[in-house]
């Protein structure tokens, strides 16, 4: 079920004493993370530039538009200094949605790891729907919202959706019986032990569920913004592949990967904090 | 609680069976057993002979399937803080630090958070944790979540204490320690403690009255009550003539049934 649990969250190494001084030490880690994509990076070079029939751009022609993206001056078109439109776009996009996601599937993941009649109310319902593939609801979206930004925010919504569920009612299925028994011995019983025991406990694997929702967050809103949406990195991915602009669409990739790797790591640093009790994060 | 003439707990031909695959398991048959206030009381028995089952009863978490089990002389509801338990397994929340695990109990009651935070550290302090209260439960010994679980279950204010088989997964040395700050504690404060174990020792050693139970199904062999004066001497002579009687009345529930 929890799935990042082994594919995402990675071990902290925890101070395993090296000889090497403390400062070199400290650069091994992100040194070693930039070999490969540099090596890469020579390849496509190598590949690519000089070539004026090239159908990809040589990275620094990449470069160059994606200076001319973020504050012009370089082509001086449509495109020039647009970048931070689209990404305010996406980024609300993808946050709504997330919220709006998390906001529904946490307590209802609550209910259905928790509350019997809820699972099988809801349970069965959920899981046939789990499979549909987000992308598959897309015309449907449209019908229900409209060619436009709506459509986008539900779909990433339904991105979202199903990993926070999933992973909070495995969370809370996996809570140990004993702590029930703990808290209605100390007095506390019935619904308080929602705030007091299941939340707490099923928080690590809510985090996991967090962490993929939001991920799948960033895989959809491209989906999402590739039809009838003026503004959004999807949108201009689209634009520019319609214009054959394909140093844009490596710019609009480029983007997308960072704030998906920087909204990652602000969960991940949420969840270290809060998480500082279990032996397992923290 | 008014009249003393009442047990804190009466346990009237209680008894528990189970359905497990369809299949009934009589874990507790008939079992008759009073315990007044301020009574360190044992049940001493081996696997399978009911002892869990009969703390669980009195704690609340399970109804009898027959029988009554009284608290004051009234029907046991379920759990509640009355009745404290402490778990061979701790059972501490692992998101809460020490002083949030004792403060658990006033908490949930609805006292006021300074009220919460005042009891938590007088019972860190009864306990002897104040270095840890900090602490989450991952980073203490086996004897210190121990003394957690005892502190938040006084911390509550509980009449009677329940405690399943507590000391279990201690080392010897933790073991011993913590049996002398037990009684200490009750000696103290007056408690009434129940108390589940299936060492001799340890049963001669804590209780005023020493309950035998047996296995197949699970019921009360005897009770004896335990005259020695505390603190009591394993090596004695009368503490070792009391371990041989007890250990042969065990065993003998164990021989087949001869004719």
């Amino acid at each position: 079920m929890s799935t990042g649990a082994e594919a995402g969250i990675l071990p902290i190494a925890k101070g395993a004493p090296r000889v090497v001084r403390p400062s070199l030490a400290r650069l091994r880690g992100p040194a070693l993370a930039l070999v490969v994509p540099v090596a890469l990076g020579v390849v496509w070079h190598l590949a690519t530039a000089g070539r004026p029939y090239s159908l990809i751009p040589p990275p620094s022609e990449v470069w160059a538009e994606m200076r001319d993206l973020a504050v012009g001056g370089v082509n001086d078109d449509a495109f020039s200094g647009t970048l931070w439109t689209h990404l305010a776009a996406s980024l609300t996009r993808v946050y709504g949605g997330f919220a709006l996601a998390a906001a529904a599937a946490l307590p209802l993941g609550l209910l259905i790891g928790r509350v019997p009649l809820a699972r099988a109310l809801l349970d069965p319902l959920l899981q046939l729907l789990r499979p549909v593939p987000v992308t598959a609801w897309l015309p449907l979206a449209m019908i229900l919202f409209g060619l436009g930004p709506r459509s986008a925010f539900f779909l990433v919504f339904l991105g979202a959706f199903y990993p926070i569920l999933v992973n909070t009612v495995f969370g809370v299925r996996s809570v140990e019986p004993r702590l029930f028994e703990a808290a209605a011995m100390l007095g506390c019983t019935g619904p308080a032990q929602f705030a007091r025991v299941v939340l707490p406990a099923a928080l690590p694997s809510i985090f996991t569920g967090l962490r993929l929702g939001l991920g799948f967050a960033w895989v959809v809103i491209v989906v999402g913004e590739m039809t009838g949406v003026q503004t959004g990195l999807g949108a201009i991915i689209m634009e520019a592949r319609q214009l054959s602009r394909t140093e844009i669409v490596i710019c609009g990739m480029a983007v997308i990967g960072a704030a998906g790797f920087v909204s990652d790591w602000l969960v991940m640093s949420l969840g270290r904090r809060l998480l500082a009790w279990s032996p397992s994060h923290g | 609680m008014a009249d003393p003439t009442v047990p804190i707990l009466d346990m009237r031909a209680v008894s528990k069976t189970y359905l497990a695959k369809g299949r009934p398991i009589e874990a507790l048959r008939d079992a008759n057993l009073t315990v007044r206030r301020g009574e360190f009381v044992c049940l001493l028995g081996a696997s399978g002979c009911g002892k869990s089952t009969l703390l669980r009863i009195a704690a609340g978490f399970e109804a009898p399937t027959a029988g009554e089990a009284l608290m004051w002389g009234k029907p046991i509801p379920g759990p509640g803080p009355s009745r404290g338990m402490v778990f061979q397994d701790y059972g501490l929340f692992p998101w809460l630090t020490v002083r949030d695990n004792i403060g658990f109990g006033p908490k949930s009651q609805g006292r006021p958070a300074d009220e919460v935070r005042d009891t938590a550290e007088r019972y860190i302090a009864l306990v002897g944790l104040q270095k840890f209260a900090d602490a989450h439960p991952h980073q203490l010994s086996g004897g210190m979540k121990q003394r957690v679980a005892i502190a938040r279950v006084l911390a509550n204010e509980a009449e009677v204490v329940l405690m399943d088989e507590p000391f279990g997964a201690l080392d010897a040395m933790t073991r011993e320690r913590l049996q002398d700050e037990l009684l200490d504690l009750w000696a103290r404060t007056g408690l009434t403690v129940l108390f589940v174990t299936h060492a001799i020792e340890e049963a001669i050693f804590l209780a005023d009255r020493v309950v035998m139970m047996s296995p197949g199904p699970g019921r009360i062999e005897a009770v004896h009550g335990i005259d020695l004066p505390r603190r009591r001497d394993v090596s004695s002579p009368a503490f070792n003539d009391l371990r041989r009687m007890l250990a042969a009345q065990l065993h003998s529930h164990h021989a087949p049934k001869a004719a």
